[in-house]
């Protein structure tokens, strides 16, 4: 048995390991070392605990090797077979785990609040009942959000937004509840019961669904880092039921790392947090050019024009989207890129802030796919580009290369940062078919005089491409 | 006047704001195209969580009424987050181990 002062100080250590696990991916470098870091610390973590449970008994441990066994086995097999294209839906189920964790936790202090220091059955005390309350709320809205996400991002259930009459209010009454439930809860110690406590957690569960289901697949960036975020002030709130220092300081770090996720990918659509969160985006297609039926022509071509031009050019600048993730043509992508720098061609790529469905998804793939992270640039970093490339190769992406956004203020994307593509020679865009892109805005590029299409599958186009080449 | 005596409570609130802060900073230095590991990373440490989950399972029973209820829920929780552990810290290393520099 430690000293209460030791066992905070390991705590402390493996707060400390967690921030250096973060530290460390500022750069490709130092990440798996940080990662390491982020391992060491959750050991110290669980031994620390281990060593200074109430009940030291045989039953007590065959539970916890027990968990630990198989859900550690569970984790595992799961890390190494998920496909790198799946792993918006992986953060997803993980926050969903997280939340439920926080849920389940709050519950075993509710019902056996001596083992955890704060009182006992339904006399808890009131600041560790606030703390509580909060990280069973929070923890179940992150659950069921979480689930709702993953079925959208998994093909479980439709992308499209799904609009219920009179949501706002209904959340909004939602919402009330919830917060008067808790402050019921906490005014007076004879308020404390079960039932209070599980209504609390139910109204949380459900106002976690209603929250997400008229979000929209494009908006999913934003919803896994705001769940992220939320995983993280749970897993706080239980943080300081406990008084442990590793899961306050990790819960701060995780929350304010969502936080700032869900900040970027907003400016990225220049939507504010609100709107996003309101939900409903890309529901009606009818925002922009209303009722007219396009028919102006776009130049297509084949597999062999654009093997010919790309072979010619001095430089491509390649633009994946989140087509390219469904169409898993990230592999046959980098083959042609090979093929291309041996005739001598310069290959560069250039990223979106919200190209796929989660922050930093493009890169993943590419990385999958060996493509060298030095070859692949930011938005800021590459938009200059442009204008000198011969080729800008669009792959799965739309939206983000729609230059009405710069242009036409009447636009529902209108001032959302683009890729400046039309700047390059030769626009070649992949594309299976000529519906508009998420936000149901008719694309401005695909009628300029530089732009070839190419409609195919993804994948497909690109193989062909390399045959030709 | 009563002896000055702060609450526990305030310390760790303290720590909280900072560690906010420390956050804050150390995400914004994380390079854009590392945002994916990042998120599976923080999946997998807020799993800390993982230590009330096991202090729940380690109740002695017979104590409270709800001791059964604690352990068993505990028990899940220890499960789930278990889950969480490996599968994010096992899923970061193999993202991590991907991302190369051209060879030159």
């Amino acid at each position: 048995m430690l000293s209460a002062n030791v066992t905070a100080l390991l705590y402390l250590v493996s707060g400390v390991l967690f921030i250096l696990a973060l530290r460390g991916l500022s750069s490709p470098e130092t990440s798996r070392q940080g990662n390491t870091y982020g391992m060491i610390g959750m050991t110290i973590a669980i031994l620390t605990t281990l060593v200074s449970l109430e009940a030291n008994n045989a039953l007590t441990w065959g539970l916890i090797i027990v968990a630990l066994v198989v859900g550690g086995g569970v984790g595992a097999v799961i890390a190494r077979r998920i496909a790198m294209t799946q792993m918006p839906q992986l953060v997803a189920a993980f926050h969903s785990l997280v939340g439920l964790a926080a849920v389940l936790v709050a519950w075993g202090a509710f019902y056996s609040p001596e083992a955890f220091g704060i009182g006992s059955f339904l006399h808890i005390k009131v600041a560790s009942l606030v703390e509580m309350s909060l990280g069973v709320a929070i923890g179940a809205i992150t659950f069921s959000g979480s689930v709702i996400a993953f079925a959208k991002l998994n093909g479980n259930m439709s992308g499209a937004p799904i609009i219920l009459p009179g949501r706002h209010v209904i959340n909004a009454l939602m919402a009330l509840a919830i917060v008067g439930g808790i402050v019921f809860l906490c005014l007076d110690p004879a308020n404390q019961s079960v039932e209070l406590f599980l209504a609390i957690t139910i109204l949380s569960f459900i106002i976690g669904f209603l929250i997400i289901i008229p979000i929209g697949g494009a908006d999913m960036p934003v919803v896994v880092s705001m769940l992220n975020s939320y995983s993280g002030w749970a897993a706080a709130g239980i943080g300081f039921t406990l008084g442990n220092l590793a899961l306050i300081i990790t819960g701060a770090l995780v929350g304010s790392s969502g936080a700032i996720l869900s900040y970027i990918m907003c400016k990225g659509m220049n939507r504010s947090f609100i709107s996003v969160i309101l939900g409903g985006f890309g529901a009606d297609t009818s925002a922009a050019g209303a009722g007219h039926v396009e028919t102006r022509p776009v130049k297509q071509g084949s597999a062999d024009d654009a093997a010919f031009i790309m072979k010619n050019a001095g430089s491509v600048i390649i633009v994946p989207g989140y087509g390219m993730a469904v169409a898993q043509a990230q592999h046959a992508l980098k083959e042609m890129a090979d093929v291309l720098k041996e005739e001598g061609v310069k290959v560069s790529y250039a990223i979106h802030p919200v190209a796929g469905r989660m922050p930093g998804h493009m890169n993943v793939l590419l990385a999958e796919a060996n493509v060298p992270y030095d070859e692949v640039f930011e938005l800021e970093d590459i938009n200059n580009q442009f204008s000198q490339a011969d080729v800008a190769f669009v792959i799965g992406a739309n939206d983000v290369t729609n230059p009405s956004a710069k242009t036409d203020p009447a636009s529902p994307i209108f001032g959302m940062p683009v890729l400046d593509v039309e700047k390059a020679k030769t626009v070649l865009f992949v594309k299976r078919g000529m519906g508009s892109g998420y936000a149901g805005v008719e694309n401005e590029l695909f009628f300029r005089d530089n732009t070839m299409m190419l409609f195919a599958d993804a994948k497909k186009m690109v193989e062909e491409i390399v045959k030709s080449l | 006047m009563e002896a000055a005596f702060v609450d526990p409570f305030v310390f760790r609130l303290a720590i909280f704001v900072l560690a906010i802060f420390v956050g804050y900073y150390v995400v914004w230095s994380v390079t854009p195209a590392l945002h994916t590991p990042l998120m599976s990373v923080t999946n997998a440490i807020s799993s800390v969580i993982i230590v009330g989950a096991l202090i729940s399972v380690g109740v002695q029973l017979g104590e409270a009424e709800g001791g059964i209820f604690a352990k068993g829920l505990g028990f899940v929780a220890t499960a789930l987050a278990a889950v969480n552990i490996f599968g994010g810290f096992l899923v970061t290393q193999r993202m991590l181990a991907m991302y190369k520099k051209k060879d030159r």
